[in-house]
């Protein structure tokens, strides 16, 4: 009986794996061809990126402030508190900004997309719009997945820069250094390779939020619990797969780039 | 029961037929031993039967029998485990997607529940096909309002569906299926959970489109005496409503299926359909 079990999730596993790889691929080729929906392309941006700046742009803030009175406690012990812009500049740009952005924008967007997709399954509106001849994937699925890739690029540098401003912020007004030194170790101390890194993560995270939210959506079954279960499936997946592959592109950038 | 009506041709059947040239009569849609399955529990299994020109299809059969499964394979929205199925004389059953998407818009389709978008007015709703196809606004607009007036709905143009009731939301879904002219008709259950009143209100929409257009349909039911009113009654253009046919003349061109537990049990005239033998049809007509 176990056994049966461990096979019957496995297969399922696999299974999910396999539509999931299709789904995503189907849907980014479908930028390639027409008919492009450039319309939808523009409300999402619009839901996405500026849906989605306060919320980025609080937590930017709020962990570069976070990182500075953190790396000061500890870089006190050394007399190194100078480069406390040089520790938050490089983290935000580096790791943080992409990742915490990519995990802000999931926890948003791709539990919309796939609430907004698994209703429409359920209430039969996807396949109203196949029957009237129109490609859901391309109407729906495309726009998405193109917007959140853009938007989460520019939405990754306003927490990088939200995120050193909050870490000047807490660098002159609660640790009482110098802001000059701060701002110019910070911005002395980037190399292009700390920027490349920075801006292809949300390349990457931007086409998981929208592929897997969408994806999620689109395979809803079971009513209104049904589309529940698909948002928290497409939320939590979406998150752990954001790390997951940025660990794996951290791994490949520093292989192209190593530090000096 | 009361005596059966003899199927004789109904006056305004008639007036179509004479010395014009022979119509196309190949079918419109062709099922052959198709069955499907989910999850390896058979929904429909070698299920026969064709739709001719302007002939009207009435499926009945209990909940759950798979109805609706079928009329979603007759467009290609869900696709056979077996058998073959032809629309418009083109195989569909392993046809790309892609392909598929014209020969839907040649097919108009009437949802359970309307399945109207939430986020679109009336007008998107109805113009839906015409914006795709980016036809210009002020002929998409005269369109949608020649489609409103048909449902007797012009007055709902600017409104969202949010603010129309179950059976507005229906006759919107008619409106819908009926702007492109389709060739085929599918309803799933247009009357399911109305009042009587409005069912009827449908039922004649139904017989308009029947009677006016000729469209060829298919229609999934579990309501008798919507399917009997569809038979025993034309739809009256001078009158602008739907009329009893005389005592003991039904619609030929109307005609019904019934499915039990995913087979077949039944396919014939309203005639044979009282004049049955099985079990199960006496059972669900009574």
């Amino acid at each position: 009986m176990a056994t049966n079990n461990i096979e019957r999730t496995a297969k399922q596993l696999v299974l999910t794996a396999q539509d999931y790889s299709l789904f995503a691929w189907r849907a980014l080729m479908n930028l390639f061809s027409p008919p492009r929906y450039w319309p939808e392309y523009l409300v999402q941006s619009d839901i996405v990126g500026f849906g989605s700046a306060s919320i980025v742009l609080l937590s930017g803030f709020f962990t570069g402030g976070v990182l500075a009175l953190q790396s000061a406690a500890t870089l006190s012990q050394f007399g190194a508190t100078a480069v406390t812009g040089q520790f938050v500049s490089i983290t935000m740009i580096r790791e943080l900004g992409p990742v915490l952005t990519g995990i802000m924008v999931a926890g948003r967007n791709a539990s919309s997309m796939a609430s907004e997709l698994g209703s429409m399954v359920v209430t039969e509106q996807i396949d109203a719009m196949r029957a009237l001849g129109v490609d859901p994937m391309r109407k729906l699925v495309t726009p998405r997945i193109f917007a959140c890739i853009s938007m989460l690029f520019f939405l990754t540098i306003v927490a990088d820069a939200f995120g050193i401003l909050g870490g000047g912020f807490v660098t002159v007004f609660l640790n009482h250094q110098d802001g000059t030194q701060y701002f110019s170790k910070a911005w002395e101390s980037l190399r292009y390779p700390d920027i490349i890194q920075g801006l292809v993560k949300p390349l990457f995270s931007g086409y998981i939020i929208a592929s897997v939210g969408c994806f999620y959506g689109m395979r809803t079954t079971g009513g209104t619990q049904g589309v529940g279960r698909s948002t928290i499936q497409a939320v939590v997946n979406a998150s752990v797969s954001i790390i997951l592959v940025d660990f794996l592109v951290t791994r490949v950038l520093l292989a192209l780039f190593p530090p000096l | 029961m009361s005596e059966p009506p003899a199927s004789v041709q109904p006056d305004s059947v008639e007036s179509s037929k004479g010395t014009a040239p022979a119509p196309d009569v190949r079918p419109v849609v062709v099922f052959r031993n198709v069955s499907i399955a989910f999850d390896d529990k058979p929904v429909l299994e070698d299920v026969s039967f064709s739709v001719a020109p302007g002939e009207t299809r009435i499926l009945l059969g209990p909940a759950g029998v798979g109805k609706s499964v079928l009329l979603k394979l007759v467009n290609g929205l869900l696709r056979p485990d077996q058998g073959s199925i032809q629309l418009f004389g083109q195989e569909i059953a392993n046809m790309p997607e892609a392909q598929l998407f014209p020969m839907r818009t040649r097919t108009g389709m009437v949802f359970q529940e309307g399945a109207l978008f939430d986020s679109l007015t009336v007008r998107d709703n109805v113009g839906y096909q015409l914006i795709s196809e980016r036809v210009p606004d002020d002929e998409i607009d005269a369109r949608v309002h020649e489609a409103l007036r048909f449902v007797e709905l012009d007055d709902t143009f600017a409104l969202y569906p949010a603010s129309l009731s179950g059976g507005m939301r229906r006759r919107v879904a008619i409106a819908r299926a009926l702007i492109h002219q389709p060739e085929l008709l599918l309803y799933d259950s247009p009357t399911g959970g109305l009042d009587p009143v409005t069912s009827t209100t449908i039922i004649e929409l139904v017989m308009k489109e029947r009677d006016v257009y000729r469209t060829p349909s298919l229609m999934v039911t579990h309501r008798l005496q919507d399917a009997f009113i569809l038979c025993t009654h034309r739809f009256d253009e001078d009158q602008g409503c739907m009329v009893p046919l005389p005592q003991g003349v039904t619609n030929p061109d109307t005609t019904f299926l019934m499915l039990e537990e995913g087979r077949l049990i039944f396919d014939g005239s309203l005639h044979e359909l009282l004049h049955t033998e099985n079990k199960f049809v006496r059972e669900f007509l009574e």
